[in-house]
């Protein structure tokens, strides 16, 4: 997306306000993403949001082996650690003001529109990692009032935690709860002196309170051509790649193997896909 | 004119010592939130808004509301309506303050919500809502004060307030909508995604609005010389009666929908609101007692209404506003924003109870409004009567 059909977007949106260009404006409510992941890029670097200067085209996705993690008792765990303490995700101990960026699910629970006639009991154990989809069309980039969360050029669904205004509209339009809120400030220690991020990671920012925050398919480590952590800790369990990239190892698989995603009804094209 | 809300009895003093007070405690809730954060409250990763975003739906509908009695006197000419539009209007001025307090009380940082109008993002509905919300609060503080002050110099108001009273009116419609459409249009949450949302809103609107209106009236009969009128009163009645009556049979039309279908995730919030969802063997059920309160009260309230009007009897047409009120408050400033987080999107229940700071400054909020309603009618009724006089 070149910088003049971002700049007519933007005065699309302008003509809306005035009430002047209906059907711009129109076109603009349509292509909602479209604009958001132009305006938001730009913003990112600006904002220290540590956007990976991708390349046009792209669409990063996970293919995740459930099997392997069932097979693996504490895969997942590690796979959350390696996450968790790389990005500063404090724990506060309560489900309340919980903050997570990848957990583990039960099927029934992360599949609820999936049919699991008599094979309950069997897919009842299964760990299921869930974690951002990362969707080509997300509905939390459709909802947010300020471009706070956009979509990245390389198809990540982004968080710049200094515009955010802490609306929660996010939350509410995610169809797969992988948002959270600082319901309370992350840098702070609890009643008997422990901090909620046991030990801070200087490379990465920690959050303020009152803003929304969820995994960023480790932006900062693709930036610097690594795996994402949680695909680097699963050690094969997971298979990280552009989608759109013909020779890339998870087009290979997903053209292999059979595969679902969570809720493709609802036309949010989610980059995640579970090998069951 | 502004002097004309500074004295007043004793009754008046009085009422606004106290709304004072109960704002005074909001303002000291909310510093304790401010220092806190968003934790101070009840609310949760699953259910992430609560008593603050109900208030604000169910106002925007109050605001909506006073449509139903600026419209007929400007539109239709109905002359009976000429002393209680000026109360639609400043209805509408104390019910939007009302909802800009709420949406700031909700935000996680609030002093970074003017990023809403540094980052314009039209296809947000929450932006839309912002400029909504703004115009309307706008247009009704200028329609309102330009109409009283005519009134207030004895002539008629000047011609070139009308189109902004004309615009007023489809505006109002405008505000309702677009506030449905902040629930209606997120695809996962199967209870909010109804195309009769937007519909459902304006009935109840147009219900609770007038309702809220008519209570004042009857409360102002007693206190002051300021009546409203026997035709007024009597028309109101057929207003909120049809508008109640309209919201009752969306609300039927969304409980065929769902249980005729038969589809679980339209089926599951329902269950919860009115008889409770049992999940990993624990029913849940806190919002049950107060749904049916709800149904039970509105559907009371509507015959009750038109009886009051049959036997002219001010005591009963309270009761059955009041009555109405409630129920289309429980309805809609907590049934319908809190179910929409039950179940969450992992088909799991997480309750939300708010907690006491939340809800002092909720009723902070709620006594602003109020005080500044006060003080608006206070200017009002006096410019009327002293005109009169």
């Amino acid at each position: 997306m070149d910088s003049n059909r971002r700049k007519f977007l933007k005065l699309a949106g302008l003509g809306a306000i005035a009430g002047v260009a209906a059907p711009s404006a129109f076109n603009s409510l349509l292509k909602g993403e479209a604009i958001a992941s132009s305006g938001g890029h730009a913003e990112s670097a600006g904002h220290g949001g540590h956007a990976a200067a991708a390349p046009t085209g792209k669409q990063y996705g996970l293919v995740i082996d459930v099997k392997q993690f069932a097979d693996t008792p504490g895969l997942g765990e590690h796979c959350i650690r390696a996450c968790h303490s790389l990005h500063n995700v404090p724990d506060f101990g309560n489900k309340k003001d919980e903050i997570k960026w990848i957990w583990i699910e039960k099927y029934e629970n992360a599949f609820p529109e999936h049919s699991n006639y008599k094979r309950n009991a069997d897919l009842h154990k299964m760990p299921i990692v869930t974690l951002c989809n990362h969707c080509s069309k997300p509905p939390c980039v459709r909802a947010c009032p300020t471009k706070a969360t956009f979509k990245n050029k390389d198809g990540i669904v982004m968080m710049d935690f200094h515009r955010c205004i802490g609306c929660r509209f996010c939350m509410a339009a995610c169809p797969y709860g992988a948002r959270s809120f600082n319901w309370r400030d992350p840098r702070g220690k609890n009643e008997i002196g422990k901090p909620f991020i046991s030990r801070i990671n200087p490379d990465f920012p920690t959050r303020t309170r009152g803003v929304v925050e969820k995994c960023n398919f480790c932006s900062e480590r693709l930036a610097k051509g690594l795996q994402p952590a949680c695909v680097e800790a699963a050690g094969g369990a997971m298979i990280f790649g552009d989608l759109n990239d013909p020779g890339s190892e998870i087009n290979k698989v997903l053209s292999e193997k059979f595969t679902i995603q969570r809720k493709p009804s609802l036309g949010t094209n989610p980059s995640l896909f579970y090998i069951l | 004119m502004l002097e004309k809300a500074l004295k007043g009895s004793l009754l008046y003093k009085g009422w606004m010592a106290f709304l004072l007070l109960l704002i005074g405690v909001g303002v000291l809730c909310y510093g304790q939130q401010y220092q806190y954060g968003l934790g101070y409250t009840g609310m949760s990763r699953d259910v992430s808004w609560g008593l603050y975003i109900s208030q604000f739906t169910f106002l925007v509908g109050v605001a909506a509301g006073g449509l139903m009695l600026v419209l007929p006197y400007y539109i239709h000419d109905y002359k009976a309506f000429g002393r209680i539009t000026i109360l639609g209007e400043f209805m509408a001025i104390g019910a939007v303050a009302m909802c800009l307090m709420f949406i700031l009380a909700d935000l996680g940082q609030p002093i970074r919500a003017l990023n809403v109008m540094l980052h314009p993002t039209p296809n947000s509905m929450l932006f839309w809502d912002m400029i909504v919300l703004n115009v309307y609060l706008i247009l009704n503080v200028l329609c309102g004060w330009v109409v009283l002050h005519s009134h207030y110099k004895g002539v008629k108001y000047p011609k070139w307030i009308k189109p902004f009273i004309y615009l007023s009116i489809p505006w109002a419609i405008s505000i309702h909508t677009v506030t449905a459409f902040l629930y209606c249009g997120l695809p996962g949450r199967h209870f909010w995604l109804t195309a009769i949302l937007a519909p459902r809103f304006l009935a109840s609107a147009f219900a609770a609005g007038p309702s809220l209106l008519m209570i004042i009236a009857m409360v102002l009969k007693r206190t002051t010389k300021f009546d409203i009128g026997r035709t007024a009163q009597d028309k109101l009645v057929t207003i909120i009666g049809y508008a109640a009556m309209l919201n009752f049979f969306f609300v039927a039309c969304e409980v065929f929908v769902a249980y005729y279908s038969n589809l679980p995730g339209h089926m599951h919030t329902l269950d919860y609101l009115f008889f409770g969802l049992e999940h990993d063997g624990h029913v849940y059920n806190n919002l049950v007692p107060f749904m049916r309160f709800s149904m039970a009260a509105g559907l009371i309230a509507i015959p009750l209404l038109f009886l009051s009007r049959a036997k002219q009897c001010d005591g009963m047409l309270v009761a059955a506003c009041a009555l109405l009120f409630v129920s289309l408050w429980i309805d809609k400033g907590l049934g319908l924003v809190l179910g929409g987080f039950v179940p969450n999107m992992m088909n799991q229940v997480t309750e939300y109870y708010p907690s006491l700071g939340e809800i002092c400054i909720t009723i902070g909020v709620w006594s602003a409004g109020f005080f500044i309603l006060s003080l608006l009618y206070k200017i009002a009724i006096t410019v009327t009567l002293e005109n009169e006089a």
